[in-house]
């Protein structure tokens, strides 16, 4: 218990930045995989062969080969960033190949009639994917989206082991300050249970209400 | 399927016309985003010699091959362990004994719910064990969990006749499991399986985190050596396609094995759940399509 | 049709890294190493060996025995102190000579030794739970790390220095560094020196010292912080492109990590330092990797026998 009253601070910084991190991330994630998903059922050829790339080598790459490409190679470009952005980078995409096909699966569970109605009215492709398609998809991508942030908000650690402030770094100051190392990570992985089961709280609440009512 | 014929119309001659001009538009716009990426490479030097040329060596070869070699040492290693330890844990979660059964429910969740890397650096800093069985313990006690779940939901959709029947001829509850239940649910939850397996290839590289001398760690030897001009990304160039066509290849087996399975008429009796893909979080098999 | 398009690209990239696999098994490779940088270093000293060597009171050498060689952390990064070659996996530097000064000295031949690459934050970890049997490696002797392992030595007294880029005029010393971004190693003694006397300085924090360098290199940080022997090492491979600035603002002895219990090894290794320093090893073994950078050999510190707890 002393670990934790003793470094309040310390372990609520390390929070923050997981949340921090968490937030962003999901924020970019699920901007690229609604609009990879868009792509991957567009009528236009090369967008779907483009997003059908983006998830198949962002899906088969582990996340720590990206996190050194993107933090270690993109300097090399001159692109030069503070690190935590480079890191909300590399986790949103990632995160996005998974979102697009949650997405991808969730457009393919509308009923088809919904579609061609949608188009038998005179609506264009962006009309029947953003006003009819994507709204119902929604519902059904609730659950699959929520458990994919679940996995974002625990793959944010290794951020923590490229240098970035969340909360698995916290162990370090404190082993060197000699603190029990088991008490120390027991808390962190408190901390990270608080991020995980309120995301998960929040789309509980988010499906209850515009769930799927089945 | 409703990406093809749902979506928009079977388009007439102006959209088609229209279609093509945004083909063109995308295609030219992709083109010129991979010729600035290229432009960028020629432009900071990342294809000099000196950034190449260390690939040419046989050391730096054997370097690289040794450490994809530690990596599949530690897949393999994970993966035994996994499936074994998924295995006793589904069997604890199915058990009669409600002592067991909330026992290995407590493991499942709590290994399920923990960063995998947290585990990694639990084990490796607070119990103090060398890297590679620190990385093998954590990727088995994160994909063991999950296999488990994936092991248990199979058994529990294998059609409840089958169940009926077996107990029906005088089986055992062992027997009725060995027999019945678990042939039938390992060979639906197959591509499941292997597409967990995808995960486990993927997270040896957490490996390079704790310092054990794996693929990745033997790039960044060569990448942050000052004599050979920092090659970053020649580095990950020559490592990823290796590692995406590693998971892609196991990817690319769940896929076979998951149509091969559709036609298999030893599963029938099995309902074969959608495999959840935020859960899962592979490169392993797309969703199902209607 | 997506799914086939998505199947077709597979098989492309699946062949291609197939085609790579098979380039690199089917090794159509140069021997040696690629060309190195920087002054080429003079003839390695050689350490005899010493014989009918005992030491039954320390588990750690005991165990040696048993395995017939050493297993000695070090760092693998550091120009002229400790840096593996990639291609021969051959280690080098001063800390390597120590290493095998060491060795020699408790009756192991130095060819033997196998080296382990240890991160500055797993020192502590890899000594304590027998992963290695000493450890050398610009470990700086504290009161702190005193309580977790032992230290024999110092062998070496380094000092907190800056290296910038040769057209960085600002900084002169730490007093320049308000508002500077300076990289140092996570958990490191200079880190922790920076952010608690420097405090205006902007930390940045990596596993390595290298990609601290490469920072510097692509203009990300503004200066790199750590002892001077580290920072020269590094001056010495491109300097043209880099600059060791201003007095060192610290004293860093730098010790042999050894278990915390086992003090027969720390004295023993505090003897065979001594007697290195006083036949001249010490200082061939400085002038051919560290005195490269033209900084010539310092005075060997003073050992620091402290009494067994």
């Amino acid at each position: 218990m002393n670990v934790l009253l003793d470094n309040l601070s310390l372990y609520g910084e390390g929070l923050l930045g997981t949340v921090e991190l968490t937030v962003y991330a999901s924020l970019l994630a699920l901007v690229l995989g609604f609009l990879m998903a868009a792509f991957r059922v567009a009528p236009v050829a090369s967008l779907r062969v483009f997003g059908t790339a983006w998830v198949t080598v962002l899906r088969n790459t582990p996340l720590t080969l990206l996190f050194f490409a993107v933090v270690l190679g993109l300097p090399r470009f001159g692109l030069v960033l503070p690190f935590k952005l480079f890191a909300i980078l590399a986790l949103g995409c990632y995160t996005s190949a998974f979102i697009c096909e949650a997405v991808r699966s969730g457009i393919n569970t509308v009923p088809v009639g919904q579609g061609e109605a949608a188009r038998s009215l005179g609506m264009t492709f962006p009309q029947t994917l953003g006003e009819i398609v994507l709204p119902q998809a929604f519902r059904s991508v609730i659950p699959p989206i929520g458990s994919t942030l679940i996995a974002l908000a625990k793959n944010s650690a290794i951020a923590g082991a490229f240098s970035v402030v969340e909360l698995l770094g916290v162990y370090k100051p404190l082993s060197e300050r000699g603190y029990n190392i088991i008490w120390t990570f027991f808390w962190i992985a408190v901390g990270y249970l608080l991020v995980t089961l309120t995301i998960s709280a929040i789309f509980n609440v988010l499906e209850k209400r515009f769930g799927v009512a089945s | 399927m409703i990406t093809t014929t749902a979506l928009y119309d079977v388009p007439g001659p102006r959209t088609r016309a229209r279609h093509r001009l945004y083909a063109i538009g995308a295609t030219v716009a992709i083109l010129a985003l991979a010729g600035w990426v290229l432009y960028l490479l020629f432009t900071t030097g990342q294809f000099t010699a000196a950034k190449w040329s260390p690939f040419l060596y046989k050391g730096i070869q054997e370097l690289l091959l040794n450490g994809l070699g530690n990596t599949l040492k530690a897949f393999v290693l994970a993966a035994v362990l996994s499936l074994a330890l998924g295995a006793v844990l589904a069997v604890g979660r199915l058990s009669d004994h409600r002592a067991l059964r909330w026992v290995c429910t407590l493991v499942v969740e709590f290994f399920r719910a923990m960063p995998l890397l947290v585990m990694i650096f639990f084990i490796y800093v607070a119990l103090q064990v060398a890297p590679l069985p620190a990385l093998v313990a954590g990727l088995t006690l994160y994909n063991g969990s999950v296999l488990a779940e994936v092991f248990r939901s199979g058994v529990n959709a294998v059609d409840r006749g089958q169940r009926e029947a077996a107990y029906a001829l005088g089986m055992r509850k062992t027997q009725v499991m060995t027999h019945v239940l678990v042939p039938q649910a390992v060979r639906a939850m197959l591509p499941a399986i292997i597409s967990q397996l995808v995960v486990a290839l993927k997270d040896t590289s957490l490996g390079f985190l704790i310092t054990y001398e794996e693929f990745l760690h033997a790039g960044k030897l060569i990448a942050s050596n000052l004599d050979y001009d920092l090659p970053f990304i020649p580095v990950v160039m020559v490592i990823s396609p290796v590692y995406i066509g590693m998971c892609m290849l196991l990817s690319w087996l769940a896929n076979w094995v998951a149509r091969r399975q559709q036609r298999n008429p030893k599963v029938e009796a099995v309902a074969v759940a959608a495999a959840e893909p935020g859960n899962l979080m592979t490169g392993g098999p797309q969703p199902p399509v209607r | 049709m997506p799914h086939r398009h998505s199947t077709r690209l597979r098989r492309t990239l699946v062949a291609l890294a197939l085609a790579l696999l098979t380039l690199a098994v089917a090794g159509c490779g140069r021997e040696g190493s690629p060309p190195v940088k920087g002054p080429k270093g003079s003839e390695l000293p050689t350490y005899p060996v010493a014989k009918n060597f005992s030491l039954p009171e320390s588990p750690t050498w005991e165990r040696a025995k048993r395995r017939g060689h050493l297993v000695i952390g070090v760092k693998e990064d550091q120009p002229y102190l400790g840096e593996k070659d990639p291609a021969t996996g051959i280690y080098t530097g001063f800390d390597i000579e120590i290493a095998k000064m060491m060795s020699a000295a408790l009756g192991f031949p130095p060819s033997t030794i196998q080296f382990q690459t240890i991160s500055s934050a797993n020192r502590e970890t890899a000594l304590q739970n027998g992963q290695i049997d000493m450890y050398v490696g610009t470990y700086t002797i504290n009161d702190k790390r005193k309580k977790l392992v032992g230290f024999a030595g110092p062998y070496y007294l380094a000092g907190q220095s800056l290296l910038v880029r040769t057209d960085e005029n600002d900084i002169k010393g730490p007093q320049d560094l308000a508002g500077k971004r300076v990289c140092s190693a996570a958990g490191s003694t200079p880190y922790q020196r920076i952010q608690a006397e420097y405090p205006k300085a902007v930390l940045v924090a990596y596993d390595t010292y290298s990609v601290c360098v490469d920072n510097l290199l692509t203009y990300q940080v503004d200066a790199v912080t750590t002892d001077d022997a580290i920072l020269l090492g590094y001056a010495a491979k491109v300097p043209e492109e880099l600059k060791v600035v201003g007095k060192p603002f610290s004293e860093e002895p730098y010790g042999i990590g050894v278990p915390r219990a086992d003090n027969a090894l720390r004295f023993a290794l505090d003897d065979a330092l001594a007697a290195a320093e006083k036949n001249g090893n010490w200082r061939k073994a400085y002038d051919a990797t560290l005195g490269l950078s033209g900084v010539p050999a310092p005075e060997p510190p003073p050992i620091d026998r402290y009494p067994a707890t």
